[in-house]
C-alpha cells in the first residue's frame, strides 16, 4: 500500500507552495492556451512564447487553481520547458506521459513487458526534479491531476505550429 | 420516537466490518451513495435465488412471484412518500432519468419557445442540465432563484421569477450546502402563477419524512441507492391525471397496450413510462430498503440526523476555527447531514486524499453543482454526509484525519 508519502514528495509541495513563473505574458506574441480537469475543477493557464528563430521556448508562465499535485506539475513543467528547444519539449512530454502511463498500465495488471516503450521513450531524456511526480501513478486518480499541465503544453505547441504554418 | 441505537445499527452493514488501510472503515459520503444493510442484501438475493422470472409476462408460479414482488415493491415506495395511489410511482434508472422522464414526455409535449421554467442556483446537474438541452432544442428561457448570504434560497423576487413561467423544478435540499427548502409554500406559489412543480427529493426523501401530498408538487423525483438500496432503480412520482395526459418517455416492451403495423397504443400508467424488462430485482432492494429505515421511524432518523450534524459543525469550529469555511446554514432546523467545507489554502481533493489514509470516506470535488460552485466562489469543497450508521466517533474519525492533513498542507 502506498502512503501520502510516496504522493506528496517535499519537492512536490515546494512547488505547490511557491509556483515558479507565475503570471501572465502578452498574447501575442505568447500563446495563451487553458486546460480543465472537469473532474475536480483543476485548471490551468499557460502562456507559451515561442521564439521562431531559435524554435525554443522563449518564455512560460503559468496560472490557475487546483489541487497541490495539479499545481505543482504544472510549476515543474514551466520550469523543466523554459529556455528550451522546441524538439526537446516535445521528448520531455512524450517522456513525462510515457511515466504515468506505464505505471498505470501495471496497476491494471498488463505485465511487465511495458518497460522496454518507457526505455525508448525515457532515452537521452533527463527528467530531473519531475521524477518526483512518478509517485502519483500509485494513485490512479490522481494521474489526471499530474497530466493536465502536460495535455495543455501539448496544446499549446499544436496550435503555435499551427500558427506559424 | 426510539433513539437510533447506531452500534446495532453499524452490524447491519458489512462493508463497514471492512478495513482500509489497516484503519475501521469511516463511511461519510451517504449523500453520493449509502451503504447496504444485510436485509436488502439478503431480500435481492432471495430473490434471484428463489422468484427469478421476467415480470408481468409468464403465467408461471414464479413469473408471478416475480411481478407479486416487484409490485409491492412499488406499494411500498408509494406509501414511504404517502402517495394516494401505487400507480403514481413510476420505476426509473435514477433521480436523473425521472427528471429527465418530466423533461422528455411533459416539458416537450407541453413547453413552446419563450415559455419560462425557474431553477435555483443550488441544484444538482441532474435538475439544470435536462432543462438547459430543453432550453437549447425549444427556446425556452431558464431563470435562476439566487442565494442568501446564509446559504438558503433568496425568494425575495420570486414572483417576478414565476410570471409567465410553466414548470418551477427545485431541490428539497442541497447535496452540497445541506440546506433543506421549504416546498409547501414554493409550490402554493408557483401554482398561483400557473407553473407546475418538480422537486428533486434525491438527498430528501431517505433523510426526512416526506409527504407529496402535503408538499403539493407535481414531480418528484428520488433514488434508491441514497436510501440503502440498490442502484440501478430510482422513482418518479406525480398525480394521476398528469402521469395519464404525458406522452410516452422511452418505447418498447412492456408500455405497450398493442402494437401494428401502422402504429401503437400505449399501456396503462406507470408501464407506460417502463419500458423494457426493468430492475426487477433492484426493486426488490429498494422495497426492502424503504423496509429497512421506515423500521427506525423517518423521525428517529432526522433526529439522529440533526444531533450529529450539530456535534459534526460544532466541532468542525471548534477545532479549526478560521481556517476552515463551512459552506451551509447554521441553524439545524433548515439544513440536513450533508456538511461541505474548506481548508483556507487547502484543495478538496488533497484533503481527501489523506483521510483515506485513515480510511475517512468524504467526497471532494464539485458535487454536480458546478454552477453553484461558481457562485461561492470555490473550486471545489470536501463534504461530509451522514446516515443511520453513523456516530460522534466517526465525526471524531474526521476531525482527527482533517487536522493531519492541515498538518501535512501547511502553508
Amino acid at each position: 500500500m502506498a502512503g501520502i508519502e510516496d504522493l506528496y514528495r517535499e519537492i512536490i509541495l515546494d512547488h505547490y507552495r511557491s509556483p515558479r513563473n507565475r503570471g501572465e505574458l502578452p498574447v501575442p506574441p505568447a500563446h495563451k492556451v487553458e486546460g480543465f480537469n472537469p473532474l475536480c475543477g483543476d485548471e490551468v493557464v499557460l502562456y507559451l512564447d515561442v521564439d521562431p528563430e531559435s524554435d525554443a521556448v522563449r518564455d512560460v508562465k503559468i496560472a490557475g487553481q487546483g489541487c497541490s499535485i495539479s499545481q505543482a506539475s504544472t510549476s515543474m513543467m514551466s520550469a523543466a520547458v523554459k529556455g528550451r528547444p522546441l524538439a526537446e519539449v516535445r521528448k520531455l512530454i512524450r517522456a513525462f506521459k510515457a511515466l504515468m502511463s506505464i505505471h498505470e498500465s501495471k496497476l491494471e495488471g498488463e505485465g511487465e513487458g511495458d518497460g522496454s516503450d518507457l526505455a525508448a521513450e525515457l532515452a537521452g531524456v533527463r527528467l530531473g526534479d519531475l521524477e518526483a511526480l512518478q509517485g502519483v501513478v500509485k494513485f490512479p486518480v490522481r494521474i489526471k491531476c499530474a497530466t493536465l499541465a502536460w495535455n495543455t503544453l501539448q496544446q499549446a505547441l499544436d496550435e503555435t505550429a499551427q500558427a506559424q504554418a | 420516537m426510539t433513539a437510533l441505537d447506531v452500534a446495532t445499527v453499524k452490524r447491519d452493514f458489512p462493508i463497514l466490518e471492512r478495513k482500509v488501510n489497516g484503519k475501521r472503515l469511516v463511511y461519510l459520503d451517504s449523500a453520493s451513495s449509502a451503504q447496504k444493510p444485510i436485509a436488502v442484501l439478503d431480500a435481492m438475493d432471495d430473490s434471484y435465488r428463489r422468484h427469478y422470472a421476467n415480470i408481468h409476462r409468464g403465467v408461471y408460479t414464479i413469473a408471478e412471484e416475480a411481478t407479486a414482488a416487484f409490485e409491492a415493491a412499488r406499494r411500498k415506495v408509494a406509501r414511504f412518500v404517502n402517495a394516494p395511489h401505487a400507480e403514481e410511482i413510476v420505476f426509473t434508472r435514477n433521480a436523473t432519468e425521472s427528471i429527465n422522464l418530466v423533461a422528455y414526455s411533459w416539458a416537450r409535449a407541453n413547453l413552446r419557445a419563450g415559455d419560462a421554467i425557474v431553477l435555483s442556483h443550488m441544484e444538482h446537474h441532474a435538475n439544470v442540465v435536462p432543462w438547459q438541452m430543453l432550453a437549447a432544442e425549444r427556446g425556452v428561457e431558464l431563470r435562476w432563484i439566487p442565494l442568501t448570504s446564509d446559504f438558503r434560497l433568496d425568494l425575495s423576487n420570486l414572483d417576478a421569477l414565476l410570471d409567465g413561467a410553466r414548470l418551477l423544478a427545485i431541490s428539497a435540499m442541497s447535496n452540497v450546502l445541506g440546506t433543506l427548502n421549504d416546498i409547501r409554500p414554493l409550490a402554493d406559489a408557483a401554482h398561483t402563477h400557473g407553473a407546475l412543480v418538480l422537486v428533486d427529493a434525491c438527498q430528501y426523501v431517505p433523510h426526512v419524512a416526506t409527504d407529496v401530498q402535503q408538499w403539493d408538487a407535481d414531480f418528484i423525483a428520488f433514488s434508491s441507492h441514497k436510501l440503502c438500496g440498490p442502484t440501478g432503480i430510482g422513482a418518479l412520482w406525480s398525480r394521476l391525471e398528469l402521469l395519464e395526459a404525458m406522452p410516452p418517455f422511452l418505447g418498447g416492451g412492456e408500455m405497450i397496450r398493442d402494437v401494428r403495423l401502422d402504429g401503437f397504443t400505449t399501456n396503462d400508467v406507470p408501464w407506460k413510462f417502463e419500458a423494457g424488462t426493468p430492475a426487477i430485482v433492484e426493486a426488490v432492494g429498494f422495497g426492502a430498503a424503504v423496509d429497512y429505515v421506515t423500521a427506525f421511524g423517518m423521525d428517529a432518523v432526522r433526529a439522529h440526523e440533526v444531533s450529529l450534524t450539530g456535534y459534526a459543525l460544532e466541532a468542525l469550529r471548534d477545532r479549526f476555527g478560521e481556517s476552515l469555511t463551512i459552506y451551509g446554514p447554521t441553524d439545524l432546523d433548515r439544513r440536513g447531514g450533508a456538511v461541505s467545507f474548506l481548508f483556507d489554502g487547502i484543495h478538496a481533493h488533497d484533503v481527501s486524499q489523506v483521510l483515506d489514509e485513515d480510511a475517512v470516506c468524504v467526497r471532494a470535488g464539485h458535487h454536480c453543482a458546478k454552477p453553484l460552485m461558481r457562485q461561492l466562489g470555490v473550486p471545489a469543497t470536501t463534504r461530509a454526509s451522514f446516515y443511520v450508521y453513523n456516530d460522534e466517533a466517526d465525526v471524531d474519525a474526521l476531525i482527527e484525519a482533517l487536522a493531519k492533513a492541515q498538518k501535512f498542507f501547511a502553508v
